[in-house]
């Protein structure tokens, strides 16, 4: 079995002690929630904090609950919560659908939706174990100085894999942090940048405390779709998250689309609405945006599944995803 | 007869009947005890250094900072164990630790004993290691071309050689070219087989216990110690022989254990550098020494399926009989030999049933490559031709416009006959095989009658049941059981076969009790420990059943025979009246007449003194031609088995869906049928597994480094889900043995070979594609569903049984 480096392991009772503990070892510390991305990829050597600060024993990050016009998802809820959490299945399907397409059973028991929101980036050269990772010579991301994926350049390209992001974009979902310097709130959609060593605004000494989703996303038809080779386990190879305000005849008011696993921040599909609003999500319509998004994405060779066939899905997971929303 | 689950009638009171597993309690509540749950006083935990280098000169190697390091007891090197091993004698090509050269990323280089696993992992960072890289080989035919312009994998044994063949082997069995010319029908086909591994839940483990002094003496007179070794191996005996070899230890101060293990399937059947580094390790540093493998270490230790490049010319008459067989197959190897002269042959012999082949042909060489090495995974050199020639079959029954199980049912080679390869078969049920999986799947209804998209596809096979020689040559027996009964009633049992979930404590207990008249929780099976279980060679080649099955009935027969003396002698009846089963002892002609099980046992201790037996098994010796390696590939008895596999294509994406495998096999008799659908579901998983997902693979020069492992892990290595399981149906399929215990032949590995062939032919009624290459993933279907739509062949294929075949001069069909 692998093991872990030694570490320190600090377990806070609230956000504010968190925030003291990591202030007390700044740079030498880490957020811990469910663990399941952090742990194995301690094991791996790709972190090494000397402390840990636990997340998932503070009280006022659990919750799932309606508030002031928005539903708030405590950052600590498991993945299994939220897949399965009534108002979430009722109001926001595709949100239930994508925690419950995480991993398998275990792993969302003990993931969180903020831990999810956080996932490092992921990419064949970089999660491997210290004796692969020598043996490769190292990449951009950690310990080296070439991208083994683009082979020029100082750009990681690293692959944002989460599942939940894409569908809380569609949804307007706004996450609050909590820092040092106190709180903010940054829309999902603003949450990522385009950089696979670090693609989150997130900075190392903030907590992400909530999620909270308007009521109002609710009134709109939803769907998800991943591709992966496995019914279970698997991380995406492919994520596409759709949302639509559709009229009482169908006519789309507005639509946006989400796709990840492709480079290092989920991509928001452009055009969209110049294609379809003021028309039915007739097959036409359908055939128009998935060329659209065809056209915008090229993943990479950052994961050992087929390049090409992945962006051959492109086009077949959006129409897919466009006739399951079609049929919510 | 084929019993379908059912409880058919018996002349035995337990064999043949659904019972628990021995060790099954203890494994479902945790208490099974694995090499890894072992602790020792004073245990120390070792740690191997692996090169990053895929091929090079070991130029200097520095240990004095980690032997420096507090807590750290001892360190080895290659030159600490400078002796060549192999489990084959013929090919001893690797050292527990490399002495001068690497040959792969993930060879071993030097060992550590530590306090605690992290010590040691600090040590190995502390070793200095200057190497010389070396030009490598990847590519097997590029390895064959070599000119010896740069360091071959291994020195040539013969100035002219090249270095990188392992094994040339080239056998001819009638006039090939002369009815290949004349058949009405040739079916030419190029496949690949992608390496995959065995994954296995239980990584390797071992633990060293050296205790020096106590009298022990060394071959050459000079006072030496005791080796224990526990190990997770499939082969206690063979690892016993070479522990005993490598660390110069006389064998009769070597003990070798074998803990439960935890799977296996062909990938714990060899020496591995941890056995001899936890031994040598103890004997420096006089403290048990524990080394568990990563998982990525397993993947580097590897021995799994080896990748074949094939190439088959298959021919037939227009009436659908086979003509003529001509395979050349390529073999990549990997960095060692292991088992691979065997995989050489295999890959040719074992081809030749259950369809009569008037003529064959193969030519087989296996290659080294700077990548681990390849070995025996369930269904050792065969699984991988036998896709090729079960589609080769299915290409020529839609050739000549037969329905693929006719096809099948033509060229059955029957019982009691031999192959052209000269093989003796005995029992076979191939023929109740096809029946069942044609019935149960309303083959008749559906094959080419689906809808666009969905399928069906039909394989056949046959499996050795135990190899008929054993590793070293000798005439010993290949499998020994030894029996006693106390006072009590209590019946043990001492066998020397290597538990590694398959069931074989099990089964000698079955027979104990069967035999003895004893209720299963009397017997005891004592096992897997070379210093009190007899010699049984080992857990591999689907032997365990067929041959300690054969010991343990001549064990418990003896030991019934002085029972049933010593009874007949109180009750004054003749001893074949006298019958042991539930618990008692009965009298055939009146069984009211009848004693305890524990009285008769008393009985006969009174009348011989203390009971006890042993019962051995060794191989019938007329079973295979006289031709140089007719002996590879010979076996007392062989399994068949026919698959049915119904599968879904998604025509978009090119992922494949199968939804139920009918396997129907011919084990001899079920003793366990419980266990015998086990091994049947699970070998159909694996077959499965390889067919959908998995693959062994390596980067190469454009994907960061070549030679580096693809994906060393259970996440990026995908093995199915239970969610991706298709619906597994096991039909079993009794043909009695005659020489197999109770009629028992193999059924671990014979059932996985039609899995991928009867997939591939399902995916080709379905979509009209053929798939010639390994693994039938999404992206591989896709691309090979692009092309049909390019070549506007992508539509169901249609079935025309009837329409005549071919009489005309054959007609080849290249790419077909």
């Amino acid at each position: 079995m692998l093991r872990l480096p030694p570490f320190r392991y600090h377990r806070p009772a609230t956000v504010a002690q968190a925030i003291e503990v990591m202030g007390e070892h700044a740079g030498d510390a880490m957020f811990v929630a469910g663990g399941t991305d952090l742990i194995p990829n301690m094991k791996h050597r790709l972190f090494e904090p000397g402390h840990l600060v636990a997340l998932k024993g503070i009280e006022e990050l659990r919750g799932v609950r309606i508030d002031d016009g928005h539903l708030r998802i405590g950052a600590a809820e498991t993945i299994s919560h939220v897949a399965s959490n009534p108002e979430v299945l009722n109001r926001f399907p595709a949100l239930a659908d994508a925690a419950g397409h995480i991993a398998g059973p275990q792993l969302r028991n003990s993931g969180t939706i903020g831990g999810n929101l956080c996932l490092d980036t992921r990419c064949t050269y970089y999660n491997q174990t210290a004796f692969w990772r020598e043996a490769l010579g190292y990449c951009l991301k950690k310990d080296g100085d070439v991208c083994h994926v683009i082979r020029v350049g100082k750009k990681c390209v690293a692959a944002h894999s989460a599942d939940t992001p894409p569908v809380l974009m569609t949804l307007d979902a706004v996450a609050t942090l909590v820092g040092p310097d106190g709180q903010r709130s940054v829309p999902v959609r603003d949450f990522f940048v385009a950089d696979g060593i670090v693609n989150s605004r997130r900075a190392p000494d903030e907590i992400v405390t909530e999620l909270r989703i308007p009521l109002a996303s609710a009134e709109r038809k939803q769907a998800y779709a991943k591709l992966r080779v496995r019914k279970s386990i698997d991380f995406p190879l492919l994520t596409v998250a759709i949302a639509a305000d559709l009229d009482g005849d169908g006519t789309v008011r507005s639509i946006e689309g989400v796709v990840t696993a492709l480079g290092s921040r989920p991509h928001v599909l452009t055009g969209w609405g110049d294609v379809a609003v003021g028309r039915r999500l007739d097959d036409q319509v359908v055939d128009e945006l998935a060329e659209r998004a065809h056209k915008q994405c090229h993943p990479l060779e950052n994961m050992i599944v087929d390049h090409e066939w992945r962006r051959a899905m492109v086009p077949v997971y959006v129409r897919r995803a466009l006739e399951k929303l079609g049929a919510a | 007869m084929s019993n379908n689950g059912r409880k058919i009638k018996s002349d035995w009171n337990l064999i043949g009947t659904p019972m628990r597993k021995v060790e099954g309690l203890d494994k479902s509540t945790g208490r099974a005890l694995y090499t890894d749950d072992l602790v020792f006083p004073g245990m120390l935990h070792g740690k191997i250094l692996r090169s990053p280098h895929p091929h090079a000169r070991i130029v200097s190697i520095d240990t004095s900072s980690a032997e420096a390091l507090d807590g750290v007891h001892g360190v080895v090197t290659g030159q600490d164990m400078p002796t060549t091993y192999g489990i084959i004698p013929w090919t001893p090509d690797e050292y527990p630790l490399c002495v001068d050269r690497v040959r792969y990323v993930g060879d071993g280089v030097a060992a550590v004993a530590a306090v605690d696993e992290d010590t040691a992992l600090r040590a190995l960072e502390l070793i200095e290691v200057e190497y010389e890289e070396l030009p490598a080989f990847f590519d097997p035919f590029e390895a064959l071309e070599a000119d010896g312009s740069t360091p071959y994998v291994h020195e040539p044994k013969k100035a002219d050689w090249n270095g990188n063949v392992t094994k040339k082997v080239h056998l001819e069995f009638g006039e090939v070219d002369e009815l290949m010319d004349g058949s009405d029908a040739v079916v030419e086909g190029e496949y690949f087989f992608e390496g995959s591994t065995h994954t296995a839940i239980e990584p390797h483990c071992a633990i060293g216990l050296w205790q020096a002094g106590g009298g022990f003496q060394r071959q050459d007179g000079e006072s030496s110690g005791k080796l224990t070794v526990w190990s997770a191996t499939q082969v206690p005996h063979y690892l016993h022989r070479e522990l005993a070899r490598v660390l110069e230890v006389d064998q009769a101060h070597v003990r070798v254990l074998q803990p439960l293990v935890g799977g296996a399937f062909g990938g714990k059947s060899e020496p591995f550098d941890l056995e001899f580094c936890v031994a040598k390790l103890s004997m420096i540093t006089g403290r048990p020494v524990k080394i568990l493998y990563t998982r990525e270490e397993v993947f580097y230790a590897h021995r799994g399926r080896h990748p074949f490049h094939m190439k088959y010319r298959t021919g037939a008459t227009a009436a659908g009989k086979l003509t003529s067989v001509d395979a050349e197959i390529v073999l990549d190897g990997g960095a060692y030999a292991s088992f691979g002269l065997v995989t050489t042959y295999y890959a040719g012999q074992l081809l030749c049933a259950p369809y009569e082949m008037p003529a064959y042909r193969f030519d087989s060489t296996r290659v080294y490559t700077n990548k681990p090495a390849c070995g025996p995974k369930r269904g050792h050199g065969s699984v991988q031709p036998r896709f090729a020639f079960e589609v080769q079959i299915d290409k020529l029954s839609e050739r000549l416009d037969l329905d693929p199980i006719e096809f099948r049912r033509l060229n059955f080679i029957g019982s009691n006959t031999r192959t052209i390869n000269e093989l003796r078969v005995t029992s076979n049920g191939f023929m109740e095989c096809l029946e069942s999986v044609e019935r149960e799947s309303a083959w008749k209804d559906r094959f080419r009658k689906l809808p666009f998209g969905c399928g069906l596809g039909v394989a056949g096979s046959t499996y050795i049941t135990g190899t008929n020689y054993p590793i070293y040559p000798n005439d010993m027996p290949q499998s020994g059981v030894q029996m006693q009964v106390d006072r009590s009633g209590r019946v043990a049992v001492f066998s020397g076969a290597s538990e590694i979930g398959q069931g074989c404590d099990s089964m000698v207990a079955y027979i104990a009790a069967e035999e003895l008249g004893v209720p299963l929780d009397y017997v005891r099976v004592l096992r897997g420990d070379t210093d009190f279980t007899p010699v049984d060679l080992g857990a591999y080649s689907s032997r365990v059943t067929f041959m300690v099955g054969n010991a343990a009935i001549d064990a418990a027969r003896k030991l019934r025979g002085m029972v049933q003396e010593a009874v007949a002698e109180e009750w004054d009846v003749k001893p074949g009246e006298v019958l042991l089963a539930g618990g008692l002892a009965l009298w055939a002609p009146d069984t009211e007449r009848q004693m305890h099980v524990k009285e008769a046992f008393n009985l006969a201790e009174a009348k011989f003194g203390t009971l006890g037996s042993t019962g051995s098994y060794n191989t019938p010796k007329d079973v295979h031609g006289e031709y140089r390696g007719a002996t590879i590939g010979a076996s007392p008895a062989y399994s068949f088995t026919a698959h049915v596999a119904e599968v879904e294509v998604d025509v978009e994406t090119g992922i494949v869906d199968v939804k139920k495998i009918w396997v129907a096999h011919d084990c001899g008799r079920a003793l366990n049928p419980v266990l015998v659908e086990g091994q049947m579901e699970g070998s159909a998983y694996m077959g499965f597994g390889e067919a959908l997902m998995e693959e062994q693979v390596f980067k190469d020069a454009e994907h960061g480094r070549a030679g580096l492992h693809d994906a060393p892990s259970l996440l990026d290595y995908r093995i199915p889900t239970s969610l991706d399981t298709p619906e597994l149906q096991s039909l079993i399929v009794e043909s009695i043995d005659p020489e197999g215990p109770y009629g028992a032949k193999e059924a671990g590995e014979g059932p996985l070979h039609p899995s991928i062939p009867a997939i591939a032919n399902a995916i080709y009624d379905a979509v009209g594609v053929r798939m010639d290459r390994l693994p039938f993933s999404p992206p591989n279907v896709w691309r090979a569903l692009e092309a049909a739509r390019e070549a506007d062949t992508l539509r169901k294929p249609i079935l025309n049984p009837g329409a005549g075949a071919p009489t005309s001069t054959p007609e080849l069909v290249p790419g077909d």
